[in-house]
């Protein structure tokens, strides 16, 4: 019986071979495939109990991991949840937004920078803990920001983004209104669904963080980019006058519709004003007719230029583009130069136009993330400041610096003014469009305006039972700016 | 043949001092693997591990000692492999434990206890197992009394889809595991006496001698009682078995391939008409070929236990994640059939394929034990017993890894599941009272040697007993 016994020893060799081929098949060829399988909890599960890297605000935690005793081993929590929830955003099991998302690989180790660290925990035998991530926020700066918004009362909608013009470094981005992302953020995932279900519906959109993602017209603040546009044409400068009027009937309109006033602001009657006065009562009539004199084209491009119709930011997203119109007509134009029309912009976008002029017209790329850590408090790579594009002449920027301070100074944007600092400011009004919906109130502004530090946005998309017509719109917006600009200066 | 020359003149040593060695090693795996289950899931080295670790070695060296006095010239590998996949399979069942909060572990050490103690009454008891050709026809009449125990209405139980489990008192039972060990007992019984028969008689065509027509009774009725339990109890793992067993068997008793050639038929034939006629059948082979389409499909995702393993062995790559690290505790019954699911994904492949290659060594011993068996019953025995090791830890693991369709079988030693461990030990026992016999110096000489090599033997043979003690 020997032989048929051989023959057996062979086949039960063949059907062992099979097994371990098999095996190797799956766990080294197929092992890709079923990793980046989508229904693959696994991957999900491990990310979401890793030992991530904490987001740090001047070295303090906004964001960090910490340990529990449930199978997930780590807890993200958020400190300061509201005032940071719009630029930290959450980590659910689910989903993350805000800098935990884009920020990702580092905070959870994968990122190649941190290699070497990942090597090192590897020999030793320790669990690899992400990288930390260090913002630009300058947390009183953010908190000047927080509470000025939140002052206005309850169901305020609105945001501030305040930039240090020569480098692009995101100084404070407050939104509200906000969450908490420590409910998103919890390990009960049926309460999780269920408050994400409740923030997402929300009409408010409190998930929105209204700084990047959030695009309005941005009203008289963008005669600043109609001023440049003027003043880059070569044919005014700062103590030119301008064309004004009480009224101003755009080319190719007849009625009321295509007819331009100044909300009864009579310091823009005269037919010529001197440009200072334009700027300080926030003339339409002036602006309107500025940006039709220079041109749609030249309009365009002067808006290009301080970044409308582009993406710029790459450490936060997803980011809203403002907009300025391409092909509009004359009277179409006459409206975009008073920031109507289809002008979009984000309160980054304005706090981008005053950086630039702040900034001898210079526009730096903004940026949130400052350094990269290693657990260990190596710093693995650090943001240089990069030029985004050169919007004005240093000449033109000086010339609109007198202006925005002339404004500040003696006109409607006297709310901003630090006593003892030169502040350059121009306040907006928007209207909304929608019958019954307040128009939005803006402030952009930036100081001290011989040595810039700062430049900051204010929008304010409503607050209940408040006026917000250009004057108001100037006594709400102005002092959210000035402490954000008092807490960086000081 | 000079085969059996070779063996008469070749003498085997006792090797016990080697086995011992090798159950040192097969302890450090089983309580080491312990150790790091403790270590990866809480961090430290578990509290128990001295009366686990105690209780371990306890029971390995009684079953140590009594094979050194009543098998003496048994295989010294066997032991410590089992040992080692006992071992192994009790730390992960532990990790298991301890991610779902079950005591699973606790149950099979106690398990493993009352197999080792079988394992010894089995050896003490039996001291030559061609004693069990007297019980042919009685293990085989016992044999089908066992598999249709779980038929019977209050008695049997359906777990998983599968009716065969049986409840006496507060245990549950899996008949089936007992059967295998007496079918091998009745086949080698039957077939030695008739293997003459079996193997003579038959017509050749096309190179193939087939057998006569009124030989194939028993063939036919095998196939019928395997079909019956895939139809019955829809057990598609151990009808597999079952039948596999038999016609290994069959061939090895009559050297004819063409027993092959008509149970393969008869097979392809059955698993054909079981695909078109029973759906559990289908539904298996439609996860087999597509698991990711049913995954999660609305109506009882029947493939989630088989994708979430290999969710899991893809995870653990070429090194695994290391004991304790994975998360096995997502595959539903990671502690039963999907045990190598588990493994693969703490273990890795490095794991898997040990495990395959010990496995592979246990199956390698039983088929030399029957190589140089002397006799023609335990030869049978030895294959029989080697064949259902090799047949169900390929049916079970091809069936986790996605080899072949998934059938329900423990993967012995290693999954939770007292009836399939203490089966395994006595399976043990009675391959290791083969070998020892087999391995032991003939004291009665073949009659066509010569006077002088049979003293020589004599001497030779007491030289070497006095040389190992």
């Amino acid at each position: 019986m020997n032989k048929p016994i051989r023959t057996i020893s062979i086949f039960c060799m063949v059907l062992f071979l099979a097994l371990m081929a098999n095996a190797t098949y799956l766990q080294y060829w197929q092992a890709d495939a079923l990793t980046k399988d989508a229904r693959n909890r696994r991957i999900i599960q491990e990310a979401f109990s890793r030992e991530r890297g904490a987001i740090l605000v001047s070295r303090n935690p906004v964001a960090e991991s910490v340990e529990t005793d449930d199978e997930y081993k780590f807890q993200r929590t958020y400190p300061q949840p509201f005032k940071y929830a719009p630029i930290t955003g959450w980590f659910s099991y689910y989903s993350q937004t805000g800098i935990e998302q884009s920020q990702n690989d580092v905070l959870s180790g994968d990122d190649s920078r941190l290699f070497v660290t990942r090597l090192v925990d590897l020999v030793n035998g320790n669990n690899t803990e992400g990288g930390r991530v260090s913002l630009t926020i300058d947390p009183a700066a953010q908190t000047a920001a927080f509470d000025g918004l939140r002052a206005l009362g309850d169901d305020v909608q609105g945001a501030v983004v305040a930039i240090e013009p020569s480098t692009g470094k995101v100084l404070a981005n407050a939104s509200l209104p906000t969450y908490d992302p420590n409910l998103l953020a919890s390990h009960d995932f049926a309460s999780v669904s269920e408050n994400y279900d409740r923030l997402n519906a929300d009409p408010a959109k409190p998930l929105l963080n209204r700084g990047i993602q959030t695009t309005l017209p941005p009203g008289s603040t963008f005669k600043l980019v109609t001023a440049a546009a003027a003043i880059e044409s070569g044919n005014w400068d700062a103590s030119s006058t301008v064309p004004a009027g009480a009224t101003y009937q755009l080319p190719e309109t007849r009625g009321p519709t295509g007819l331009i006033d100044n909300d009864g602001r009579t310091q823009c009657d005269p037919k010529q004003v001197p440009f200072e006065v334009a700027m300080e009562y926030s003339c339409n009539t002036t602006f309107a007719q500025l940006g039709i004199e220079v041109g749609a084209e030249a309009m365009l491009e002067q808006a290009e230029a301080f970044g409308f119709n582009d993406h710029y930011l790459d450490d936060l997203g997803p980011q809203a583009v403002s907009v300025y119109p391409v092909g509009a007509n004359k009277p179409q134009t006459g409206q975009a130069a008073i920031g109507q029309f289809d002008v979009r912009a984000t309160p980054l976008q304005m706090a981008m136009v005053a950086a630039g002029i702040a900034n001898g017209g210079v526009v730096m790329r903004p940026y949130y993330v400052d350094e990269v850590q290693s657990a260990d408090l190596d710093i693995l790579d650090k943001t240089t400041p990069s030029e985004l594009s050169r919007a004005v002449s240093a000449t033109t920027a000086n010339e609109l610096t007198k202006l925005m301070v002339a404004t500040v100074a003696e006109g409607t944007a006297s709310p901003g003014a630090i006593a003892g600092v030169e502040v350059a400011g121009k306040t907006g009004t928007a209207q909304s469009g929608v019958e019954g919906k307040p128009p939005y109130a803006w402030y952009v502004s930036f100081a001290p305006a011989d040595d810039p530090q700062v430049a900051v946005a204010v929008m304010i998309e409503s607050v209940p039972g408040q006026d917000t017509d250009e004057i108001a719109g100037g006594l709400l917006g102005g002092p959210i700016a000035k402490a954000v600009m008092e807490a960086v200066i000081r | 043949m000079s085969q059996s020359g070779m063996i008469m003149e070749f003498v085997h040593r006792r090797r016990r001092g080697a086995e011992l060695f090798l159950l040192v090693l097969a302890l450090a795996v089983g309580v080491g693997a312990y150790a790091a289950v403790g270590l990866g899931v809480e961090g430290e080295i578990p509290t128990g591990i001295l009366t686990y670790g105690g209780w371990l070695t306890g029971l390995v060296i009684v079953a140590h000692v009594v094979v050194r006095f009543v098998a003496p010239y048994a295989d010294p590998v066997l032991l410590p492999i089992v040992a080692a996949l006992n071992g192994l399979g009790l730390a992960i069942i532990h990790r298991l434990d301890l991610s779902l909060d079950t005591t699973y572990a606790r149950q099979q050490l106690t398990w493993m206890t009352l197999g080792v103690l079988l394992f010894v009454v089995t050896l003490l008891v039996l001291r030559d197992h061609r004693v069990l050709q007297r019980f042919t026809y009685t293990s085989g009449l016992a044999a089908i009394v066992l598999l249709l125990l779980p038929l019977v209405p209050g008695l049997g139980t359906e777990i998983n889809g599968a009716q065969i489990w049986i409840n006496v008192g507060p245990f549950s039972f899996q008949p089936g595991e007992v059967a295998k060990l007496l079918l091998v007992v009745t086949f080698a019984g039957y077939l030695v006496l008739h293997r003459d028969a079996l193997a003579l008689a038959g017509r050749r065509v096309l190179f193939v001698d087939l057998p006569r027509g009124r030989d194939l009774g028993p063939i036919l009725l095998m196939w019928l009682i395997s079909l019956g339990i895939l139809v019955f109890q829809t057990d598609l793992g151990s009808s597999l078995l079952f039948f596999g067993l038999f016609l290994i068997m069959l061939y090895v008793a009559t050297e004819r391939a063409g027993w092959l050639i008509v149970g393969g038929g008869l097979f392809l034939g059955g698993a054909l008409l079981a695909y078109r006629f029973e759906s559990h059948v289908r539904v298996r082979v439609d996860t087999w070929l597509h698991p990711f389409d049913f995954y999660d499909d609305a109506d009882g995702a029947k493939s989630y236990q088989l994708v979430e393993s290999m969710f899991g062995m893809g995870w653990g790559g070429l090194l695994g994640r290391g004991l304790g690290l994975g998360m096995p505790q997502r595959i539903p019954r990671a502690e039963s059939d999907f045990i190598m699911g588990a493994l693969g994904e703490e273990l890795g492949l490095t794991g898997v394929i040990a495990v395959i290659v010990l496995y592979g060594l246990i199956v390698e011993r039983a088929l030399r034990a029957a190589l140089i068996c002397r006799d023609g019953f335990g030869k049978l025995m030895a294959v029989g017993l080697g064949s259902v090791v090799a047949l169900q830890v390929f049916v079970v693991v091809g069936g986790v890894t996605r080899l072949i369709p998934l059938t329900g079988l423990t993967t012995p030693f290693l999954s939770y599941g007292g009836s399939s461990l203490v089966a395994n030990w006595v399976l043990i026992a009675l391959l290791l009272r083969i070998s020892d016999h087999a391995r032991r110096p003939a004291p009665m000489l073949a009659t066509d040697d010569d006077a002088d090599a049979e003293a020589t033997q004599v001497v030779k043979m007491q030289v070497d007993e006095g040389a190992n003690r």
